[in-house]
């Protein structure tokens, strides 16, 4: 690790100031991705902004049953709110599935939106990858990619998005409020969030230099809605996702859909909202055959890799089981 | 160490040192040091102040033997870094007794001894630190991924059954396979109906 | 021989224990050694070929650094035995990963930093890091790790196949798996003129010092070794590895003590890993279930430094019953890193193949699976022809089956659903043979009426400081409190290293015989204690040597319970149960602890283990601990490890077999064989993934 100057920012604008001065800064909050790359060197920053100090730390539960939640707060305390539990047990979910407890007390909510891939080429800087260093090649597409995307994926990478709260958050069509530079609020929805990798992987996310991230605001959830977190992965805690899907889900009284919702995690390279899926499926009934071809209809764009391939169907299948559970009252 | 002025422009602080002076708080003591900004909380306490109870098992939140508490929370002092770690609470497996003053071992320490919940011992101090944190957890009714229904929690912590340890216990890898003991110290130590006599979950017996 | 008439078998507390849950048990890299440096090895960063050039001006500009080795600067080491050892004594590279220079500096981070500024050129030369079957440079080694033959036959096994009513002939693989210890590989080393002292993780103390003494041509005593503690080894810390020999190198070279932590992402090149294997599996039986032939093929691979070739196929020379019989093994030599020992070694991959095959031709022939191997027991052993020693393998099936519910198992596969899970049940046998090697101990009656006992054996967690005392308190007929157990130094005498599962029968043998004579001696005095002690000295390697010839090996059997999801192919197993005769136990609780140990390791290696090799840059694509997985809390669930006890007086005066490595073999057999049950899927490949279940459930 190189040595870096390190500034506790007590306000938004100088954090800000010193994080837009320079491609070599960076914001610090709760660290758990960040000083793993740090000391990896795939992050090299000059100057390290801690801004765990911030007034981002706050759940503000809506009186229309929407929730601001702060970027600083972190994912055990988010998972342990009661109102989350009530109105959004999928992000509940989503949250307890990922990592383990000892890094959810200090991930916070806006750190794990910017979780980088996990990607093993990416993590090892004596191999090319694009993301990391453009322009020198994918080392994963003919290597090991049994945990990467096959959605969204690009000749130049198939990187994976490794976040399990993201997903859920997805499929609760959760809007980023970011801070500018100049002070002034920004907000986007989490799925207009991230960028496709395309020719230029290394760029994840529609952040600007010195954008802050201050917070993620979810939406009231559709009256009578029902929602889980399924994931699937090689051990039965503390892993990331071979595959998950959060499914959130109405039915009008004729057994219709009436509104339904899901994020895919594991299968693509930012946290993927099924939207193919879900127009074939809305107004419909949710038969075991119209479940299962929808969801097939969403991958009808994948670009499998030897290693990868089998997430389809699985993928297929775990969209199918979730959404048939939740129809029939079983949550998970 | 200081905080940025408002105002400040990146060439103050790059004129800045790679280090600074700084006073951890641990295990009720305060701690003058100082540091390079690279030194994680994981090496000050290892490397700086003698603390080596913490261990090093993976140096990447992979592993969880270098869990610690911080204001009462279990985290991996392997991800944070020191200087950011200042007006924190530390406490580290040499100050978990104290916690239970004015008891020689804190309860979680003799349970893990009477039921074997540990081997080579190396992951040890992380587990009873982050068991520590767990039922802490529990005790303010926070559901694990195990737990059925999201909306209502747990209740105590002694009613943790073994599934719901092993869940929350899972971000603790023991390699020497202790797993067994470790669910059962644990669910001894918070009042559950698991404990029962020593190292009873899963243990031998000769037969003949 | 005769076996002690006092009964050690007690439920004894791990005497430092109370160290360990405080914090205060000190590992090798704990040791409050002033001014020492810390050094971080440059790791190649290609397969095959010289280096050519270091260039250190980068790192040496970093304050706080003080020295960059490489092979043109480093003390010449002589050779000793392990050709990994040779650190930094040549330009060539041999694999990706090997040590190229290391850095010395005054703190952690600042060696880090300077580790990533060395740049190093190379010559490149092609490489090949793939094990592949017909490569022609495959060979059969004359003998195989262990001192085995590496190839054996009885009989005509061909004809016998193709005579056979019934035939089993199947491939399984596992992959390259690492031992991944809690504590990575960590020296201090520290010179003094010419002596050196290694704060070392260590589970051989004596023979770590006595090879660091021949690669450095010092006299033996020259080089102490200091391991109270240490954080697991499983085999890696056997014997030294390269992060110690840099150590002491860097040490020597910079005049002061010097530090050396592998990192975790190191320790999946630096030391050792268990060989992938590509098994091939041949049964042949009478339609009543009898065996007429068995034969097992193991392909491994080591690297072009040193033929390492593992005994993958001995267990199934002790097994069953057949008269016509062949194993082999082969090896290929690659550009890759040398595998070593990983908790039983041979064992655990060959009997993952035996034991599965075993299942299927059970199946094969709609017979039990116990029953199948009843009927094959052996009254001598099948290939040596030596008598058991002692041989509880059927009373082990029977035992365990009666425990765990195995009456009345419907063998149908995929029938047993409960909601969204298919549940099913396996069996697999487990072996490990009874390994006894020769060790010195001293035993010294204090003035005071305590008593200490000095042997240079380790305590990696196997509970070995506790046996001991056990052992010694029982010869010297006295309370435990009153017996000071010393291991963990070379410096107390020969000993083997805590390997092989022969620890406490080794170790045992020769407190027993050191106590033995010692209270011979104070009976002689009527218990009177000179002003400076009473010691006694005893080796017993001429008692080992004077062993009769026996078959000795423990066994068991596991009995797992497993439940697949049956939309995603996710395995959970729910209960294993192993029920092990290991000649007697000396402490229910730390045996207990190993068994279970083991079966949670053969767990971990059934479901999640696996190195991913990229022929491509020749290494180990996963090489950290988020993807390279060990079974987690979640992952075991109600683990039972129960034995039978034996009396088997051709052992040691213990009468003990050794239980560190016989839990993990057959675990994971007996996992896949109720994953078979459970989903009708027979999964040949470890680890049993959701794709590799996935692929052979209906509808895929």
């Amino acid at each position: 690790m190189k040595p870096f100057a390190y500034e506790r920012a007590t306000t938004p604008e100088t954090a800000a100031t010193l994080v837009a001065d320079s491609t070599e800064a960076v914001y610090l909050a709760g660290g758990t991705n960040l000083v793993d790359l740090m000391k990896l060197g795939v992050t090299e920053p000059a100057v390290v902004v801690d801004i765990t100090r911030l007034p981002y730390d706050a759940i503000e539960h809506r009186p229309d049953g929407g929730v601001l939640i702060g970027a600083l707060v972190s994912g055990s305390r988010l998972a342990g709110d009661p109102g989350v539990r009530e109105r959004f047990p999928a992000l509940a979910e989503a949250l307890l599935s990922g990592a383990s407890g000892q890094l959810r007390t200090v991930a916070t909510t806006g750190g794990n939106l910017l979780q980088r891939t996990r990607c093993v080429y990416f993590q090892d800087v004596t191999k090319p990858c694009n993301k990391r260093q453009p322009g020198t090649g994918c080392s994963a597409v003919q290597g090991l990619h049994r945990d990467l995307a096959v959605l969204g994926t690009s000749d130049a990478c198939v990187a994976s998005h490794p976040s399990d709260m993201a997903v859920a958050m997805a499929a609760l069509d959760a809007v980023v409020h970011l801070r500018r530079v100049n002070g002034s609020p920004r907000a986007l929805p989490l799925n207009d969030f991230y960028l496709l990798p395309g020719d230029t992987p290394d760029r994840e996310t529609v952040l600007q230099p010195g954008d802050l991230i201050t917070g993620v605001e979810l939406p009231p959830p559709p009256e009578g809605v029902a929602m889980s977190y399924r994931k699937v992965r090689d051990r039965w805690s503390y892993a990331f996702a071979l595959v998950s899907v959060a499914a959130v889900v109405a039915t009008a009284a004729d057994g219709t859909l009436r509104d339904i919702r899901l994020g895919l995690g594991g299968v693509g390279t930012r946290p993927w909202r099924a939207r193919e899926a879900e127009r074939l499926l809305t107004g419909r009934r949710p038969t075991e055959e119209g479940l299962r071809e929808a969801a097939r209809a969403e991958f009808a764009s994948a670009r499998p890799l030897p290693g990868n391939a089998f997430k389809i169907d699985l993928a297929v299948d775990v969209i199918t089981s979730a959404v048939r559970d939740l129809v029939g009252g079983e949550r998970r | 160490m200081r905080g940025a002025r408002p105002g400040a422009r990146l060439s103050d602080v790059t004129a800045h040192a790679f280090h600074s002076d700084l006073t951890l708080r641990v295990n009720g003591a305060d701690r003058a040091l100082t540091l390079d900004h690279r030194v994680t909380l994981l090496d000050a306490l290892r490397e700086h102040l003698a603390l080596t109870g913490v261990k090093k098992g993976c140096d990447h939140g992979q592993c969880g033997a270098c869990t610690v508490l911080i204001d009462g929370e279990r985290v991996n002092s392997c991800l944070v870094f020191a200087v950011a770690a200042q007006g924190r609470d530390i406490t580290t497996i040499e100050g978990v007794a104290g916690l239970a003053a004015p008891e020689e071992l804190h309860p979680l320490q003799r349970a893990f001894l009477e039921h074997d919940g540990f081997q080579c011992g190396y992951c040890t101090p992380g587990q009873i630190c982050s068991a520590i944190g767990a039922l802490t957890e529990a005790a303010r009714g926070w559901p694990s991924h195990v737990t059925e229904d999201m909306a209502a929690g747990v209740g105590a912590p002694a009613d943790l059954d073994a599934e719901e340890i092993r869940e929350r216990m899972s971000g603790n890898l023991c390699r020497c396979g202790a797993y067994p003991g470790i669910v059962a110290a644990i669910r001894e130590a918070a009042g559950g109906d698991g404990g029962g006599a020593p190292a009873r979950a899963g243990a031998g017996g000769g037969v003949r | 021989m005769t076996t002690l008439q006092r009964t050690v078998g007690a439920d004894v507390t791990r005497v430092e224990g109370h160290q360990k849950v405080t914090g205060t048990a000190l590992y090798a890299y704990e040791y409050p050694v002033p001014d020492a440096l810390y050094a971080w090895a440059v790791q190649s960063t290609v397969p095959r070929g010289r280096v050519r050039a270091v260039h250190a001006g980068a790192a040496l500009a970093l304050p706080g650094v003080v020295a960059v080795l490489d092979s043109r600067n480093v003390f010449r080491l002589r050779p000793a035995g392990d050709p990994e050892l040779a650190v930094l004594q040549s330009a060539d590279v041999a694999y990706r990963g090997q040590i190229v220079a290391a850095v010395v500096a005054d703190s952690y981070e600042t060696a880090g930093q300077a580790a990533a500024a060395v740049r190093v050129e190379y010559d490149v030369d092609d490489h090949d890091a793939e094990l592949t079957d017909g490569d022609p440079r495959i060979f059969v080694p004359d003998t195989v790790n262990g001192g085995y033959p590496g190839q054996t036959e009885t009989g005509d096994v061909e004809a016998a196949l193709a005579a056979a009513p019934v035939v089993l002939d199947a491939t399984y693989t596992t992959p390259p798996e690492h031992t991944s210890a809690m504590e990575p590989h960590a020296t201090i080393a520290v010179w003094d003129e010419d002596s050196l002292t290694l704060y070392n993780g260590d589970q051989g103390p004596w023979m770590t010092a006595a090879t660091l003494a021949e690669l450095f041509g010092l006299p033996e005593g020259a080089v102490r070794v200091v391991a109270d503690h240490t954080g697991g080894g499983f085999g890696s810390k056997a014997v030294p590895r390269p992060p110690t020999v840099l150590a002491a190198l860097a040490a020597r070279a910079v005049g002061r003590p010097v530090k050396v932590a592998a990192t975790r992402q190191q320790m999946f090149t630096m030391v050792t890993y268990r060989t992938p294997t590509l098994q091939r599996v041949r049964l042949g039986a009478e339609r009543d279930g009898r065996l007429t032939a068995v034969w097992h093929d193991a392909l491994q691979q080591s690297s072009t430094l040193a033929p390492y070739c593992e005994q993958t196929a001995t267990p199934t020379r002790v097994m069953y019953a057949a008269r016509h019989r062949r194993t082999t093994h082969r090896l290929a030599q690659l550009d890759v890193p040398t595998p070593s020992w990983m908790r039983a070694p041979g064992e655990a991959p060959g009997m993952f193949a035996l034991e599965s095959a075993m299942d299927e031709l059970a199946v094969a022939l709609g017979m039990d699976p116990i029953e199948l191997r009843v009927v094959n027991e052996p009254s001598v052993d099948p290939e040596s022809g030596h008598p058991f020693s002692s041989r509880n393998l059927v009373a082990c099936l029977r035992e365990g089956a009666a425990r765990f519910g195995w009456a009345g198992r419907d063998p149908a596969p995929g029938r047993r659903r409960e909601g969204r899970w298919l549940v099913g049940t396996g069996v697999a046998a487990s072996v490990f043979p009874a390994i006894t090697w020769p060790a010195t101990a001293t035993a010294r009656a204090e003035p005071d009426g305590t008593f200490t006992v000095r042997i240079a054996a380790a305590d990696i967690g196997t509970g070995a400081r506790t046996a001991l005392t056990q052992v010694a308190a029982d010869e010297l007929g006295v309370e435990i409190d009153r017996v000071t157990l010393d291991i963990g130094r070379s410096a107390y005498g020969q000993a083997p290293f805590a390997g092989g599962s022969m620890g406490t029968s080794s170790w045992g043998w020769a407190v027993a015989k050191a106590c033995r004579a010692l209270a011979k001696r104070l009976g002689e005095s009527a218990g009177a204690v000179p002003p400076g002690g009473l010691e006694e000295l005893a080796d017993t390697a001429e008692d080992v040597a004077a062993r009769r010839d026996f078959s000795r090996h423990a066994y068991g059997a596991q009995f797992a319970r497993v439940r697949v999801d049956a939309v995603t192919g996710q395995v959970r197993v729910d209960r294993l149960l192993g029920m092990f005769a290991a000649g007697r136990i000396i402490n229910p609780r730390t045996a207990g602890s190993q068994l279970r140990g083991g079966m949670c390791m053969g767990l971990s290696m059934a479901l999640h283990e696996g190195l991913e090799v990229d022929p491509r840059f020749g290494d180990f694509a996963n090489h950290d601990l988020a993807t390279y997985h060990i079974a987690a809390n979640a992952d075991v669930r109600d683990v039972q490890a129960y034995w039978l006890e034996e009396d088997d007086d051709e052992l040691n005066p213990m009468g003990s077999k050794g239980v560190g490595e016989l839990g993990i073999v057959g675990t994971a057999a007996a996992i896949a064989n109720a994953v078979y049950h459970a989903t009708g899927v027979r999964v040949r490949d470890l680890p049993i993934t959701v794709e590799r279940v996935r692929a052979g459930l209906p509808g895929h």
